[in-house]
């Protein structure tokens, strides 16, 4: 079938309003940059998850790692896209100057791996590594601090804020009942397979499409999505196959379950979900820098409904502080706004 | 040998410093005379533009900070419409900074300065505590011929935008550099005085011309759309990006159409001349990927036509490029 085939279609779709929601920041953005919502119905409305780590990251873990960026002898390395998500306290980026002044110091790293270099080269100094995503970047980190051990480190802690898909998508499937069908995330499926979905699809007997990133492929996951619909199914697809296989990545998944454990979340938005956060375990047990006691603390600012973003209970520009201007990426108040995959920060610099 | 903050005193190893290194690759007729300042002639009116170049690492892949600092105030002047003459350049010296070093990168911005048709004519040097960096600000005059008029509110319906090569290299070059990933990707660092030159040597009635540095095309065809007060729309399709470079920006979550380049141009040229301006880019050194990108309509904003058909509105860019974590 040729895309122009599928666009045809989804234009010209006239049955009930559905809606759909891609769970991956990576799809939000994708959606916009190709101006996906141009190009279907607008009878099917695309809302986006609770898809990007850093926008579901609550208050306190931000406060855990200023804490530790302000600590004497300690250096923070962080991915740079959570130098702007709002603490309690301020930001990373509002924090590095205190941080330098109090002995402490706070660096943006392009890969964990740094932390080992960087740990054997200052034996006295502890490094400090800011761990947030999915099971996308689970496997980096658990590899990274098997390295550290097995090389006898032991100034390396990590902070993690690592979480899983599936029990998240379980929560929405419980909890809104409205959404008809569900875009797949891409990346974390590359890691998990195919079939971590199912149970899902099952019980709820929703149509669950694995798509890829381009516009082409996005556009063939909606369109299966909605035959499935209109057939009355509700089952998982992949129409990602050139990167997901079956069974998914069984290298990354054997590092995550060697490092990590389950245990239960903090969402924001969405509140704690049990299982769904990875814990370093077992003989890793001791470079985890506190990450478990994050779970309750969380405080929104007020008037800043990422919550309902998150969980596509609204769009971002019926939030008040989005539509009065309070807050913008030069002045984020939530993390959606922060992040490039975060659902405020994409529409608004696409203006929607 | 490496600089020390003796070198920053004023006293002999100042002097030692000036006239080893930069009195050296420098040398011409107004900086030799060594007055309080240099005494210029000029003549009609002038464009002077200022930049601070402060990047790391200090060489890289088809450039180094010395050269990049001559070709970033250059193409500022020539974006004008000026024929750039004269340069100034202050120097930040950290402590501890490779005089070899700081000597190569002085000899590439004499290399520079000679190509571009411009002359130091006057500079200074301080040295502060530091780890070896260094920090150069750049001052450059030019002077704009009589009859030409080139300015971002130039721009008209109907015009069409021209872009002067791929876009992305820089940016992609200098974050290799820095993550250390081994590529093929090379800095576009170049002075684009062969493609201004030959777009008014060929009687182009160029209305507006940008360099597409920092905050990328994306930014500048927003501050382009506003300071005309039209509306302009690109097509995703035709926006050059070397297929390396969008491979590496995809991988980091990086869009193309934000990324910082330091040898690319837009100009924005009458519909009726954009045939014969696109064919004088292209036999340029620096324009030989040269491609109609879009074009100035009636309205306000930016937005971009995507390869299936739909529009998007887009906007400047907010904060950093920064990789992505997912």
């Amino acid at each position: 079938m040729d895309i122009r085939d599928v666009i045809d279609y989804l234009k010209s779709y006239d049955g009930r309003e559905l809606k759909l929601m891609e769970v991956c920041g990576t799809h939000t953005a994708a959606i916009f940059k190709n101006g996906i919502r141009d190009l279907i119905s607008p009878k099917i409305k695309l809302i986006s998850g609770p898809g990007c780590p850093v926008c579901v990251t609550p208050t306190a873990y931000i406060d855990r790692c200023v804490e530790y960026a302000c600590t004497p002898g300690c250096e923070l390395l962080t991915f740079g896209d959570m130098m702007k998500v709002p603490g309690s306290r301020g930001s990373l980026s509002e924090n590095k100057a205190e941080a330098e002044e109090g002995g402490g110091r706070i660096t943006i790293m392009y890969s964990p791996f740094e932390a080992i270099e960087k740990a054997r080269a200052n034996p006295d100094t502890t490094y400090v590594v800011a761990a947030v995503g999915f099971e996308t970047t689970a496997p980096t980190y658990a590899l990274m601090i098997q390295q550290a051990k097995a090389l006898g480190i032991e100034n390396i802690k990590l902070v993690t804020a690592l979480k899983t898909a599936v029990p998240a998508l379980e929560w929405i499937c419980r909890n809104q009942e409205d959404i008809d069908g569900f875009i797949c995330p891409g990346h974390v499926s590359v890691i998990t397979g195919v079939h971590v979905y199912d149970e899902l699809a099952s019980e709820y007997g929703k149509p669950f499409v694995i798509s890829g990133f381009e516009a082409e492929h996005i556009l063939a996951a909606i369109y299966r999505i909605v035959k499935q619909i209109e057939a009355g199914m509700g089952r998982v697809e992949n129409m990602y196959t050139n990167a997901v296989r079956e069974n998914g990545n069984r290298k990354a998944l054997d590092a995550i379950e060697t490092a990590f454990c389950a245990g239960p979340a903090m969402w924001r938005g969405l509140g704690v979900i049990p299982e769904s956060g990875l814990y370093l375990a077992g003989d890793y047990a001791g470079y985890d820098g506190g990450s478990r006691d994050l779970v309750e603390d969380m405080e929104l600012p007020e008037g800043c409904r990422c919550g309902d973003v998150i969980t596509g209970k609204i769009n971002p520009d019926q939030c008040p502080m989005f539509a009065g201007g309070t807050c913008t990426p030069m002045k984020p108040f939530g993390p959606c706004m922060v992040s490039s995959e975060g659902s405020c920060g994409i529409w608004y610099r696409n203006k929607h | 040998m490496k600089i020390t903050m003796a070198h920053g005193s004023g006293g002999k190893s100042s002097a030692q410093l000036m006239g080893e290194i930069f009195g050296k690759h420098f040398s011409n007729g107004v900086l030799d005379k060594m007055e309080d300042a240099a005494v210029l002639e000029v003549g009609g009116r002038i464009a002077c533009s200022t930049d601070s170049f402060v990047v790391t690492p200090l060489v890289f892949k088809g450039g180094d900070i010395g050269k990049l600092c001559v070709c970033g105030t250059v193409n500022d002047l020539l974006m004008m419409g000026a024929v750039p003459k004269y340069l100034t350049c202050g120097f930040i010296l950290e402590e501890g900074l490779d005089i070899e070093l700081l000597d190569r990168i002085v000899e590439s911005m004499a290399k520079q300065a000679k190509e571009a048709g411009v002359i130091i004519v006057a500079g200074d040097t301080k040295v502060v505590e530091g780890n070896g960096g260094l920090y150069i600000n750049t001052t450059g005059i030019g002077e704009i011929p009589e009859g030409r008029d080139v300015s971002s509110g130039n721009c008209r319906p109907g015009d069409v935008i021209i872009c002067s090569g791929n876009l992305g290299d820089h940016h992609a070059c200098i974050l290799s550099h820095r993550m250390e990933i081994d590529n093929n990707i090379t800095s576009d660092c170049a002075a684009l005085g062969d493609i201004v030159d030959a777009l008014f040597k060929g009687g182009i009635s160029v209305r507006t011309m940008r360099d597409v540095t920092r905050g990328g095309l994306g930014t500048v065809i927003n501050e382009i759309a506003e300071s005309s007060a039209v509306k302009i729309e690109l097509q995703e399709e035709s926006i050059p990006v070397n297929p390396e470079v969008k491979g590496f920006a995809d991988i980091l979550g990086l869009d193309p159409l934000y990324m910082g380049n330091e040898g690319k141009m837009i100009a924005v040229v009458p519909s009726g001349e954009a045939d014969k301006a696109l064919e004088i880019m292209k036999n340029t050194e620096h324009g030989a990927d040269a491609a109609v990108i879009g074009c100035v309509e009636e309205g306000q904003g930016a937005y971009i036509k995507t390869h299936l058909g739909a529009t998007r509105r887009f906007d400047v860019l907010y904060g950093e490029g920064l990789p992505r974590i997912c």
